[in-house]
């Protein structure tokens, strides 16, 4: 994995908001006491999602202080991980699985379309600024492939044509909805089901 | 004990060696990078790789327990397959900058390949470039030498007690980096560099200045502190080019502090080359002649109790034995003394001004109590001692006052002297805890022997520990940590003002003296007024500025010389250079003068100094030394911990140009414009 | 063919809901009192005659693993992790338990808990999972609210808490030890063994770290006896398995099977045979991608399990089967599987961190043709060098499926990389060139 590369504007502070701190505070009593430590992931994410999708380092250095561990733990920490972006990313963030088991069923197909209709190159916002994408690692929806996420939803069963209407729709701000995009409930087999027969249909 | 079979061999190891120490003792060779003695077990580097009965895998000897019965083998070719492997592994981006490299000759990486390796690469993609990383102005980075063993990351967080570095990011994109690339803030950082296997992390003021096969490598110990760090300094012709550490367990183990390692360019800066007389108000260059004329001839009309010697804070034994005998017998005074400052010093034995627990002795202690003292900045290397402790027993440390970060967690309790009461009287919590424990280990700094009440401190405190059997033939709870190299050498000697009183300092306020000698002494604090001062000494700071006659003498690497360590460990100091221009050793200088006033040497070499030296040190052992103890009062007052400027506490660090840009640094101010 | 009556996971497609009332209906939580009144002793025995084996790829009997946990709880607590952290390219099988099956997990844990004296149970989650996580989650405080979990779980007298912690994007986190390291705040870089977890693990207590399929089969293997598990399969195979079938196949689906099943039947039966017909398959990789592929002539008679798999120079992993068929380019898949290895790897030992990016390119090289004969060769002998060195087991997984590759389309690499390095052609390839050779015939 390529080293993240921070981004150049930084905001001069963060601060959980009330509802992030009193979660970020259960959180850690998840743990046992002394080893708040444990959360450092969790308030990274949460971090993540009160800022626009992306962790800027004044909130490293709040989550540092907040769990009482060294800067360097949480910097280490945050760029370790691959779901921890440390620039802006677009307000809808495509991820496009492309490891082989998608791959051997289209998934550069959807990256071509993502470069035709997002951005030219990965993690580049696209024109109207609200979003951008990334190809990713296996996502464990190999059966359900080629497929993506969309923040934080898995949209499953796509091809080239199918994307273009999830952008086209998320370009007028409409989220559609996730899942398979052939109709299907869960990763059994289309049509030709051979077991649980008999719960079909309960 | 546990029995294994190394090669055939057997061997018995106790019980937690791991199998690389047992393959050691079985006299096979392992190769490894990330693993170090001192440090935690990384085990990420493969290097150790050797063959275990029953395991299908080779094993990692450095992170594997030794166990009952284990047959190990490291000569097979399955283990030379797998060192091949992992050699090529840790070369194949590892750039072919050997020829402009310092670590060049004295590189792991490079003697370890010419034994374990392979002779050529079939690498053939590109390599990886990695950015530098600023880590201040000791440590210079080129991190696309790095092979991530981490040595670095786990000496800043073990040993250092800074965890600062780290490895950022993941799989070969992975790098060494300090938070958002600021310095080190650590007194031990440049150790990284010592550690460091490759040239990834080397010297920054040592950078292109020799390579190690042309440099004169003399043995000799430090003197920046009193905890008389081994050290190693490395010469090429007159010049220090670097000093390093040497491994001695009971004392440094195998650090320095950044002090002990760069302030030898201050051996180069403000050198006083030449002797200097003062005329018409304005100092002027001499010949050694005129300034020996000129001192001897203004010692001879003057006085003798009207002329006074003070022993500087990085003077050898030697020197200052013979300004003993300088003022004993060629100036019959008895006005010599050794401190700078007005400290209560018991002589009845040499233990009252000892740190008697002794440096290892820390690390068994269960209860660490500091009292005036800081020892981060006073003795670095002890301060680390202490950490070592608390990190493995989680002792408790308390301290009178907040004195800052210590690299560990210690208790706060107020700092005055009623506290110290409350303890003797046996009202305090402390009471308790020191009575309990059974390894106490009571630290006073010098602040304390400052105050009006140390003698009341000291010999009270001394004796509750008495009392309380933790001063034994088995223990001593009883450490007073001194801050200068000289300090305890001179009161071995006896360099003090008569029954250690304050008569010498005094006068010298009152400007009593007529002629003052300064031996190296550059902390006096008085008005001068119309004393006639003589200065020995090396560096043109405070104790030139005001001297009438200035006779250049050496440092601490251009003269062999004894001192005693804070522990009363007498070491000696060897030459590793000679001092610059006209400069000559000290103890020359003193003779020299002697004969000026008296037409006759002290010494007829330095042998017949060394010898009279040993023997007054062996027959002042055992005599029993007459101190009496002044009528004392208990006075409530505040221990303040006088603070040090840890990177100019001498003249040779003042002198220092590395010193100075690491003060700037932690006082950050902004660097100068001329450095990048 | 298994009867749908002994398939463990019922609503492993979701017909009936996941919620609790209808977990219930499907006979989850019922008698789990019983079975723990039956003693730690009992369970443990009972899942070691099951012969249940790990299903999180290394297969591991999990009645041994649960006695290693110490007897007696001594001044540490005892945890039981559960690794949810399911990112083995080609299998999603955990995925589907999570959202559709969470109170067998649940129960599974209940009773893995009370059987290795934990208090505590973290259940990992990849932090991709977020939604699967938030169905667990609500299939958790369902638990709480009925009783099941807390204070007194489900009537036992055992007190259990069930915590999630997500991952955020780190295949190595499956590994147990690496998953430690992460839920204690940390990197996630495996550590070293010895110790291991079920004395030294989380939070330097014993731990005992499961997969979910693994733990989620526990409560009906103790309802229905350890025999009738071990009736399934054959000994040390036994059981019943999701099998994930992806890749190109005509219906890629998961299906919980027999252990043993053969493969063709699988892939034929179940997801509808390979794309372009049986006679298009190329290659199979049988168990998530760090396992070697199987060519086809294998792929018509080997049958899925443990042991089967080993025979044939693989393993049944994950069970995440990838069917490739002749329209790919198996260079390019496999180079794409070394590209997630090197992306994956975590940095700290040397052979994974400096081989995996190594393969990678070499693998790229050679998909486009652009590698030399004599490379093929070295390239084997780089996985060699990577095999069994390493701290953790990504060291195999990252180099098995090259040399899987190798070993049964060697002929077709060299096909496309036949070069030879001073062949004048390829002078727009420089470093295949000899750059001297070339000089002279400029001068």
């Amino acid at each position: 994995m390529a080293i993240k590369k921070i981004s150049k504007v930084q905001p001069e502070k963060f601060e959980f908001n009330k509802k992030n701190k009193e979660t970020a505070d259960s959180i850690i009593k998840n743990y046992p006491s002394g080893k708040q430590q444990s959360a450092v992931m969790a308030l990274l994410y949460l971090a993540q999602k009160q800022n626009d999708n992306w962790i800027p380092l004044s909130a490293m250095k709040y989550i540092a202080k907040y769990l009482d561990m060294p800067y360097i733990k949480v910097y280490e920490v945050a760029t370790f991980y691959s779901m921890y972006n440390l620039t802006p990313v677009g307000k809808y963030f495509f991820q496009v699985c492309t490891t082989t088991p998608c791959m051997l069923r289209g998934a550069y197909n959807l990256v071509d379309v993502c470069k035709r209709k997002i951005s030219e190159e990965e993690n580049r916002l696209s024109e109207d600024g609200k979003t951008s994408w990334l190809e990713v690692e296996c996502l464990g929806a190999c059966v359900n492939a080629p497929m993506l996420q969309l923040n934080e939803d898995y949209y499953e069963d796509l091809d080239p044509t199918k994307l273009e209407q999830i952008i086209d729709k998320i370009s007028n701000d409409e989220v559609p909805q996730p899942g398979s995009y052939r109709g299907r409930l869960s990763s059994e087999p289309e049509n030709t089901r051979k077991t649980l027969i008999g719960n079909k249909n309960a | 004990m546990l029995k294994l079979k190394v090669n055939d061999i057997d061997v018995e190891v106790e019980e937690g060696t791991t199998v690389l120490q047992a393959c050691e003792q079985a006299g096979a060779e392992i190769p490894r990078f990330c693993y170090h003695e001192k440090l935690s077990i990384a085990g990420n580097c493969r290097m150790c790789l050797v063959e275990m009965e029953k395991s299908p895998k080779p094993i990692a000897s450095c992170a594997m327990p030794a166990a009952e019965g284990m047959v190990l083998r490291t000569n097979t070719e399955k283990v030379k397959k797998a060192r091949k492997g992992v050699m090529e592994f840790l070369l194949a981006n590892h750039p072919l900058d050997c020829p402009v490299c310092d670590q060049g000759g004295e590189c792991d990486l490079q003697d370890q390949s010419m034994y374990y390796g392979i002779d050529k690469s079939r690498f053939k993609e590109n390599k990886r470039y990695v950015p530098e990383k600023y880590m201040g102005p000791l440590i210079k980075t080129q991190m696309t030498r790095c092979i991530h063993c981490t040595r670095c990351i786990r000496f800043a967080t073990e040993v250092a007690g800074v965890p600062e570095l780290g490895a950022i990011g993941r799989g070969e994109n992975m790098q060494i980096t300090t938070y958002l690339e600021k310095a080190m803030e650590s007194e031990l950082s440049a150790n990284v560099i010592d550690l460091c296997p490759v040239g990834a992390l080397t010297s920054k003021p040592y950078v292109f200045e020799a390579r190690p096969w042309e440099l004169k490598k003399t043995e000799t110990i430090d003197v920046m502190d009193a905890v008389g760090s081994n050290i190693r300094v490395d010469t090429y012709g007159w010049e220090v080019k670097r000093v390093l550490p040497r491994i001695n367990e009971e004392i440094n183990e195998e650090w320095i502090s950044d002090k002990t390692r760069y302030a030898c360019d201050g051996l180069k800066n403000q050198r006083l080359d030449t002797p200097y007389v003062k005329i018409n108000n304005k100092l002027k260059p001499s010949s050694w002649d005129e300034a020996f004329k000129a001192a001897s001839e203004r010692i001879s009309k003057t006085k003798s109790e009207k002329i006074a010697g003070f022993i500087g804070d990085m003077t050898n034994m030697e020197t200052t034995y013979a300004a003993k005998d300088f003022f004993e017998k060629t100036i019959k005074s008895e006005n010599l003394e050794s401190r700078y400052e007005k400290l209560y010093i018991n002589t009845n034995v040499r233990s009252n001004y000892l740190f008697n627990s002794s440096i290892e002795g820390i690390e068994k202690s269960d209860l660490i109590i500091l009292i005036g003292t800081n020892p981060r900045y006073e003795a670095t290397i002890l301060n680390s001692r202490i950490r070592k402790n608390y990190l493995k027993h989680k002792t408790e440390i308390i301290s009178l006052g907040d004195i800052g970060d210590l690299t560990y967690p210690y208790q706060v309790i107020a700092n005055n002297t009623d506290t110290i009461k409350d303890i003797i009287d046996n009202k305090h919590e402390i009471s308790e805890k020191i009575k309990k424990s059974k390894y106490p280990c009571v630290i006073f700094g010098q602040s304390v022997l400052k105050l009006k009440s140390a003698p009341y401190i000291f010999e009270e405190f001394k004796n509750y520990l008495l009392v309380n059997n933790k001063i034994s033939d088995d223990w001593n709870a009883l450490n007073i940590l001194s801050k200068n190299s000289s300090t305890v050498g001179s009161y071995d000697l006896n360099v003090l003002s008569k029954n250690s009183s304050y008569e010498i300092l005094d006068k010298l306020e009152n400007n009593n003296f007529e002629i003052l000698i300064l031996f190296g002494q550059d902390n006096l604090n008085f008005e001068k007024k119309n004393e006639f001062i003589i200065y020995i000494g090396s560096h043109g700071d405070k104790g030139a500025s005001i001297a009438d006659v200035i006779l250049p003498g050496s440092t601490y690497t251009e003269q062999d010389g004894y001192f005693t360590n804070l522990e009363g460990k007498l070491q000696k100091a060897y030459k590793a250079s000679y001092p610059p221009g006209e400069a000559k050793e000290d103890w020359q200088i003193i003779n020299e003068l002697s004969s000026f006033i008296k037409r006759k040497n002290l010494y007829k070499d330095k042998n017949q100094l060394i010898d009279s030296l040993i023997n007054y040190l062996n027959l002042n052992n055992k005599n029993e030394a007459v101190f009496e103890v002044p009528e004392y009062n208990f006075k409530s007052e505040k221990i303040i911990t006088e603070e040090i400027d840890y990177y100019h506490s001498n003249v040779i660090a003042r002198a220092s140009k590395t010193m100075s840009e690491c003060k700037n640094i932690r006082m950050s101010l902004p660097k100068t414009g001329t450095d990048n | 063919m298994l009867e749908d009556k002994d398939r463990i996971f019922q609503n492993l497609y979701n017909d009936f809901g996941a919620d609790l009332t209808s977990a219930k209906k499907r006979g989850d939580w019922k008698d789990t009192k019983e079975i723990c009144g039956k003693g730690r002793e009992w369970i443990i025995n009972e899942i070691k005659t099951s012969e249940l084996r790990g299903r999180g790829g290394a297969g591991f009997p999990t009645g041994l693993k649960w006695s290693f946990a110490p007897k007696e709880v001594g001044s540490r607590p005892h945890y039981l992790v559960i690794n949810a952290d399911e990112s083995e390219p080609g299998t999603c099988k955990d995925r589907d338990i999570l959202r559709f099956e969470p109170h067998k997990l649940i129960e599974g844990c209940l009773i893995a808990s009370y059987a290795v004296n934990a208090h505590k149970c973290y259940i990992y989650i990849r932090g991709e999972y977020f939604n699967e996580g938030q169905k667990l989650q609500t299939a958790i405080d369902e638990a709480y609210k009925d009783g099941l979990l807390g204070k007194n779980s489900a009537g036992t007298d055992w007190e259990l808490d069930i915590y999630i912690h997500y991952g955020a994007g780190a295949y190595i986190c499956g590994e147990e030890t690496a998953l430690l390291e992460s839920i204690e705040g940390k990197k996630g870089q495996p550590r070293l063994k010895p110790p291991f977890p079920a004395l030294i693990g989380l939070y330097g207590c014993p731990t005992i770290i499961n997969n979910v399929e693994t733990i989620s089969v526990v409560p009906t293997i103790l309802r229905r006896g350890g025999k009738w598990f071990s009736s399934l399969g054959r000994p040390k195979n036994t059981g019943s398995k999701i099998y994930c079938i992806s890749g190109n196949v005509n219906n890629p689906c998961n299906v919980e099977e027999e252990m043993g099943i053969p493969l063709k039947e699988l892939i034929e039966k179940h997801a509808g045979g390979v794309i372009g017909g049986w006679d298009n398959l190329k290659a199979v990789i049988p168990g998530g991608s760090s396992m070697p592929l199987l060519p086809k002539e294998t792929c018509e008679t080997i049958k899925m399990d443990f042991d089967a798999c080993v025979e044939n120079k693989t393993g049944l992993g994950t069970a995440g089967i990838v069917v490739i068929n002749k329209d790919q380019d198996i260079i390019k898949c496999m180079a794409r599987i070394a590209r997630f290895y090197k992306h994956e790897s975590c940095g700290q030992c040397t052979p994974c961190r400096e081989g995996s990016g190594w393969m990678w390119r070499m693998l790229e090289r050679m998909a486009k043709g652009e590698a030399t004969r004599d490379e093929v060769d070295m390239l084997l002998d780089v996985t060699k060098q990577i095999e069994g060195h390493t701290i953790c087991a990504f060291g195999e997984g990252s180099s098995w499926p090259v040399q899987g590759l190798i070993r049964n389309f060697k002929d077709e690499i060299i096909e496309r990389n036949k070069f030879d390095p001073i062949v004048k052609k390829q002078k727009d390839i420089p470093y295949l060139v000899d750059q001297h050779l070339l000089e002279k015939e400029n001068a």
